[in-house]
């Protein structure tokens, strides 16, 4: 089964909703515009039912080339994680029992 | 920002469209996801991420009350990987102080 992507969005926003295919491409980047936007703010992300998006602050931490063994650290970083919601997690799940 | 919000400040970037317009679209890119992920699916947005399900072994636990083992059975979980651009921009943010 080949990705869904923005393109697929955007189609079945137009299909299924009646918007105009340029409503439907622009609420897809908009949709993901925004999010990005607020974690560019060090702001949380709650979707309710679909997850969260959350930033954490890793400090900097002994690191190795895997190739030549030499060893670098890894500098401080912020990383974005997802937390899945209770929902997303159970349908999931669900295919696992099938 | 929760998914409320969300709505709104693309609403507010949308003269032609209205809230309820806004936010049956941001119902139905949320489905999407998750029925793609829910049926074995991966879901990729250019910029921003891409989702798929890790697997989990069956492994034993216990129950916290009484300390009984459990035999839990493997699963799949959701999984976020934030896509280059997104990764760069919160990595920048934390330099730029927010």
């Amino acid at each position: 089964m080949s990705a869904l992507t923005k393109a697929e969005l955007a189609e079945h926003l137009h299909t299924s909703l009646g918007f105009s295919k340029r409503e439907a491409k622009m609420l897809v980047e908009q949709f993901f515009d925004e999010i990005r936007g607020c974690l560019r703010e060090n702001e949380q992300v709650k979707l309710s039912g679909f997850g969260n998006f959350d930033l954490r602050d890793k400090r900097e931490r002994p690191g190795r080339n895997p190739k030549t063994g030499e060893e670098i650290p890894i500098s401080a970083r912020r990383v974005v994680t997802f937390r899945p919601g209770q929902k997303l997690k159970a349908l999931v799940e669900e295919r696992d029992k099938a | 920002m929760t998914k409320s919000e969300l709505i709104e400040q693309i609403a507010a970037q949308q003269s032609e469209l209205s809230v309820k317009e806004v936010e049956s679209a941001v119902r139905l890119i949320l489905d999407d996801i998750t029925d793609t992920l829910a049926n074995g699916g991966r879901v990729e947005i250019r910029g921003f991420g891409s989702f798929s399900l890790h697997y989990r072994e069956p492994r034993t636990g216990r129950n916290p009350k009484t300390g009984d083992p459990v035999s839990l059975s493997g699963k799949h979980v959701p999984h976020f990987k934030p896509g280059k651009e997104l990764r760069e921009q919160v990595n920048a943010s934390r330099e730029q102080g927010f």
